[in-house]
C-alpha cells in the first residue's frame, strides 16, 4: 500500500512553485506512511480496506483457480483429495469474510456514505480506523492457519466435523473470522449512527441516495446477525477444545443447533454482501442513463424489505437436514417471499432505462451485467427454495452455481463497476475506458463459461466439493474450467489499467459523468474535510431532468442554443 | 449537560470541545447515544444465541440440569446478585449527580459502583474456586453422579461459559466507570453527564444479563 501511495505522492512537484497551485486534497494532505497507518479519515481507511481485499481477493482466486485445474479431469490428479478440502475451504473463508462481506461496505461506504451525505467524516473515525487493524488482526490468524497447513471443514464449519474429527487447524481460522466479524460489527454501527446523526441540512431520508439506503440496511444485518455468530463460533471452540456436549449428540449436544445458529448469520449474511451491491448499481443505472431511478420510494423499501425477510429465511439451508416439515414449509414460503422486493429492484432498474439517454461507459456495461445475472441467480435460487426439487439439488453444483450468480456475477460485478465509477472521484485520474469496457465484457463472458455449466452439472447430479468425479461430467467440467481462466485473466486486467491510471490518467474533472449526487459537488480528490463549504440540500436525489431542464434555461438565457 | 445549580458548587463549564467530524455538541452527543445503544443491540444478539443454545441443552437434560444447579453455591450467586443491583443504583445515583453538575459525588459514586463491581468480581473468583474444590469445573477436575454426569457436564459448561463473558463484559464495565470517575474528579470533561449516561447503559446492560443467568443457573430446580 505504501507504493501505490507514494505514487500517487510522486505526481505532486514537490518544493516547485505548481505545488501552491495544487488544492490540497486528501491523497496529499500528507505523505507518510504514519498518515496513513493512523488515520482517522474515512477516505483514506476504505483505501487501506481496499487494498487489503484486493490481496484477499486474489489468494482467494488463486485457490479457486486451483480447483479448477484439478476438476479440468475426472480422476482428481491435480491434486490430493484433502488438499482439495482445504482449497475449497480456504477460498470460501477467504472471499465470504475476508473479501465479499467487507468488499462495498468497508471500502466504496466508507468512502462514499460520508461524502454521500454531506458530512466530514463517519460519526466514530477512531472506531472506523479500529475496525480496520482488527480485519488486519483477524487477516493474521487465517493466514497463519493457511501457512500452519490449512482447513478443511469448509466455509460453514460444521459440527461435529469441526468439533470432533477434523485434525485440522480450526481454532485458528475460527478465531480470524471471530475477530473479523468484530471489524464488521463496528463498521455497520458507524454507518447506521452517521447516516442517523451526519447528515447535511435538508438531506431527509427519502433524499439519501440508494446507495446509502443500502449500506444502512446492510449496516442493520451487520449489527444484528454478526454477534450470533460470534457466538456460535465461540461455542464450536469450547466444544473443540473442552469436550463440551452443544452440538456433538455423542456428548449430548445437538447438530441442528450449529446449523440453526450457523445460518441465522449466514443466510443475513448474503443479503450483507447483495445489498450494497444493489445500492452501487442503482447510482450507476441511473447516472449512466441520464434518468432518475425510476419508484425512488419503492426501491429503498425493497432494500429495508429485503433485509428484514433476510432474517427469515435460514432454514432455506437445511431442507434435508432433518428438521421439521412445517418449518420447511414455512422457511420456503419466506424465501419465496424474498422474490417480491428483488423484482421490484430488477424491474425498477430496467424501467429507469426507459427514455434515458444511455452512455455504454464502464460502469454502466458491469451494472448491466449485474441486473442479468442476478436476475438469473435470483431465478434459480427459487429453484432451491422449493422443498421437493432441494432434495434433488441440494449439495450439487446447482447450489454452487447458483450463489455463486449472485456472490461473484452480482456483488463483485457491482464492486468492479462501483470501483470504476467512483475511480476519478477517489484517486483523482480517469482510466482507459476502452480497456475497462473491454475487461467488463470479458469477465461477464467468462463468468457465464464457468458458472452456466455448473447448474447443467448440478442438475445432472455432480456433488459438491469432490475432487474427482464421473468422466461423463468432463465436457461440462472442461467448459466450467476454461471459463475460469477466462475470469481470472478479466480480474487482473483492471489491475493493470487502474493501476496505470494513478500514474498517467488524466486528472479527473470533479464530476467526470455529469452525475448527481453530493460526492460529485465536490472536488476530485475530495479535500481532507470533503467539502470546501458544507452543503445544503434543496432537491431530490437523481434531480437528472431537473438538472437538464435547468441546463437547457441557462443555455436559453446565455443564448447559446 | 444540564446548567450547573450555583448552590451546590457550580461546574464552570469550559466551551465544549467538540470533535472535527460534527458540526455541535448535541449532535456528538446523540451519536455517542445511538453508538452505545447499537452496540447493545449487538450484544443483546451475542447473548441471546448463548441463551438459545442453553435453552436447547436444558430441554435436552431436564433432570441433569435440576440436579447440576443444585451444586452450585446459592449463597455466593444470591450475594453477587444483590451486589450487582446495588452497584447499579450507584451508576444511576451517579448519573443523577452528573446531571446535576456535582462532579466530586459523581465521582465518589461512580468509585462505588466500580468497588462494587470488583467485589462482584472477587465473589465471583472465590465462586470458582470452591466448584474447583467440588470437583465441578470440566476438563480440570470433574466428577458427579453418574445418572447425571453426561447432562451435568454439559450444565457446567454453559456455567463457566456463561458467567465468564459476563466477568469478562463487567471487567470493561469497571474500567469505564473508573476512568470517567478520574475524568469526573479532575473534572475534565465537559459533557460528563451524558459521558456517564452511556457508560451507565452498558453498565445497565451487563446487570441484566446477570438478571437472566441467575435463575438459569442458580434457581432451576429451587422453586
Amino acid at each position: 500500500m505504501s507504493s501505490w501511495t507514494t505514487g500517487l505522492a510522486g505526481d505532486v512537484p514537490q518544493g516547485h512553485a505548481v505545488r501552491v497551485e495544487t488544492p490540497s486534497n486528501y491523497l496529499n494532505a500528507k505523505f507518510t506512511i504514519g498518515s496513513w497507518l493512523a488515520t482517522h479519515d474515512h477516505k483514506r481507511i476504505a483505501i487501506l480496506f481496499a487494498v487489503s481485499i484486493t490481496a484477499f481477493f486474489f489468494i482467494g482466486g488463486a485457490a479457486a483457480t486451483m480447483m479448477r485445474l484439478d476438476l479440468a479431469t475426472p480422476a482428481g490428479d491435480f491434486v490430493k483429495a484433502e488438499t482439495y478440502n482445504k482449497l475449497f475451504t480456504m477460498h470460501g473463508v477467504i472471499m465470504v469474510w475476508f473479501f465479499l462481506i467487507p468488499s462495498i461496505p468497508a471500502t466504496l461506504g466508507n468512502f462514499l456514505v460520508p461524502l454521500m451525505i454531506g458530512a466530514r467524516d463517519l460519526a466514530f473515525p477512531r472506531l472506523n480506523l479500529t475496525s480496520w487493524y482488527l480485519y488486519v488482526g483477524g487477516s493474521i490468524f487465517t493466514i497463519a492457519a493457511m501457512i500452519a497447513g490449512g482447513v478443511d471443514t469448509g466455509w460453514t464449519f460444521y459440527a461435529p466435523f469441526s468439533t470432533m474429527f477434523s485434525n485440522t487447524h480450526v481454532i485458528y481460522v475460527l478465531a480470524g473470522v471471530f475477530v473479523v466479524g468484530f471489524s464488521s460489527i463496528l463498521t455497520g454501527l458507524n454507518i447506521i449512527v452517521t447516516v442517523h446523526t451526519m447528515r447535511a441540512p435538508g438531506m431527509t431520508w427519502f433524499r439519501l441516495p440508494l446507495f446509502v439506503w443500502a449500506q444502512y440496511a446492510t449496516a442493520a444485518i451487520l449489527v444484528l446477525a454478526t454477534p450470533v455468530l460470534a457466538m456460535t463460533l465461540v461455542l464450536v471452540t469450547v466444544e473443540r477444545l473442552f469436550g463440551i456436549g452443544i452440538f456433538n449428540p455423542v456428548l449430548g449436544g445437538d447438530p441442528l443447533l450449529f446449523q440453526h445458529l450457523f445460518w441465522f448469520y449466514s443466510h443475513p449474511a448474503v443479503y450483507i454482501m447483495v445489498l450494497p451491491a444493489m445500492g452501487v448499481v442503482s447510482e450507476l443505472i441511473a447516472a449512466s442513463a441520464h434518468n432518475p431511478v425510476f419508484g425512488y420510494k419503492t426501491m429503498a423499501f425493497a432494500i429495508i424489505a429485503i433485509a428484514v425477510l433476510g432474517f427469515l429465511v435460514w432454514g432455506h439451508h437445511m431442507f434435508v437436514s432433518g428438521q421439521s416439515m412445517y418449518a420447511g414449509v414455512v422457511f420456503s414460503f419466506m424465501s419465496f417471499l424474498v422474490a417480491i422486493p428483488s423484482a421490484v429492484k430488477v424491474f425498477n432498474w430496467t424501467a429507469t432505462l426507459w427514455h434515458g439517454r444511455i452512455t455504454y461507459t464502464a460502469p454502466m456495461l458491469y451494472a448491466l451485467g449485474f441486473v442479468g445475472l442476478f436476475t438469473v441467480g435470483g431465478m434459480t435460487g427459487l429453484f432451491l427454495a422449493s422443498l421437493a426439487l432441494d432434495v434433488h439439488l441440494t449439495d450439487t453444483y446447482f447450489v454452487v452455481a447458483h450463489f455463486h450468480y449472485i456472490m461473484v456475477g452480482g456483488t463483485v460485478s457491482a464492486y468492479l463497476g462501483g470501483i470504476h465509477f467512483w475511480w476519478p472521484k477517489i484517486t483523482g485520474r480517469m482510466y482507459s475506458d476502452r480497456w475497462a469496457r473491454f475487461a467488463a465484457i470479458l469477465l461477464f463472458v467468462g463468468f457465464n463459461f464457468t458458472f452456466f455449466p455448473q447448474y447443467l452439472l448440478g442438475i445432472a447430479g455432480m456433488p459438491r466439493r469432490y475432487h474427482a468425479y464421473p468422466p461423463e461430467f468432463q465436457t461440462l467440467n472442461v467448459l466450467s474450467s476454461a471459463g475460469a481462466l477466462i475470469l481470472a485473466l478479466g480480474y487482473l486486467l483492471p489491475l493493470l489499467y487502474l493501476g496505470w491510471s494513478l500514474f498517467r490518467g488524466a486528472r479527473a474533472p470533479a464530476n467526470p459523468w455529469d452525475a448527481t449526487g453530493l460526492e460529485w459537488q465536490t472536488s476530485s480528490p475530495p479535500p481532507v474535510h470533503n467539502f470546501a463549504t458544507p452543503p445544503v440540500v434543496t432537491e431530490p436525489p437523481y434531480a437528472y431532468r431537473m438538472a437538464a431542464l435547468s441546463r437547457d434555461v441557462v443555455d436559453a438565457r446565455e443564448g447559446t442554443r | 449537560m444540564t446548567s450547573a445549580n450555583p448552590a451546590i458548587g457550580a461546574v464552570h463549564e469550559p466551551a465544549l470541545r467538540v470533535a472535527a467530524q460534527f458540526e455541535e455538541a448535541p449532535q456528538q452527543v446523540h451519536a455517542a447515544k445511538l453508538g452505545m445503544w447499537i452496540f447493545l443491540a449487538t450484544e443483546v444478539m451475542f447473548f441471546g444465541a448463548l441463551f438459545f443454545a442453553y435453552a436447547i441443552a436444558r430441554v435436552q437434560f431436564p433432570e441433569a440440569f435440576a440436579a447440576a444447579s443444585k451444586h452450585t453455591n446459592i449463597l455466593l450467586g444470591t450475594t453477587n446478585t444483590a451486589v450487582l443491583l446495588t452497584s447499579s443504583l450507584f451508576m444511576v445515583l451517579a448519573m443523577r449527580a452528573a446531571e446535576l453538575g456535582v462532579r466530586r459525588a459523581t465521582a465518589i459514586l461512580l468509585v462505588i459502583t466500580g468497588l462494587l463491581g470488583l467485589a462482584f468480581t472477587g465473589i465471583k473468583l472465590t465462586e470458582y474456586a470452591l466448584d474447583y474444590r467440588d470437583h465441578l469445573v470440566p476438563v480440570l477436575d470433574f466428577s458427579f453422579d453418574p445418572r447425571y454426569a453426561k447432562g451435568a457436564l454439559v450444565f457446567f459448561g454453559f456455567y463457566f461459559v456463561t458467567t465468564g463473558l459476563h466477568l469478562v463484559h463487567l471487567s470493561v464495565g469497571n474500567g469505564l466507570v473508573l476512568t470517567f470517575a478520574r475524568r469526573a474528579w479532575l473534572g475534565k470533561p465537559n459533557t460528563l453527564a451524558d459521558q456517564v449516561e452511556i457508560a451507565g447503559l452498558y453498565w445497565h446492560f451487563v446487570d441484566v444479563v446477570w438478571i437472566f443467568l441467575y435463575p438459569c443457573l442458580y434457581l432451576v430446580s429451587r422453586t
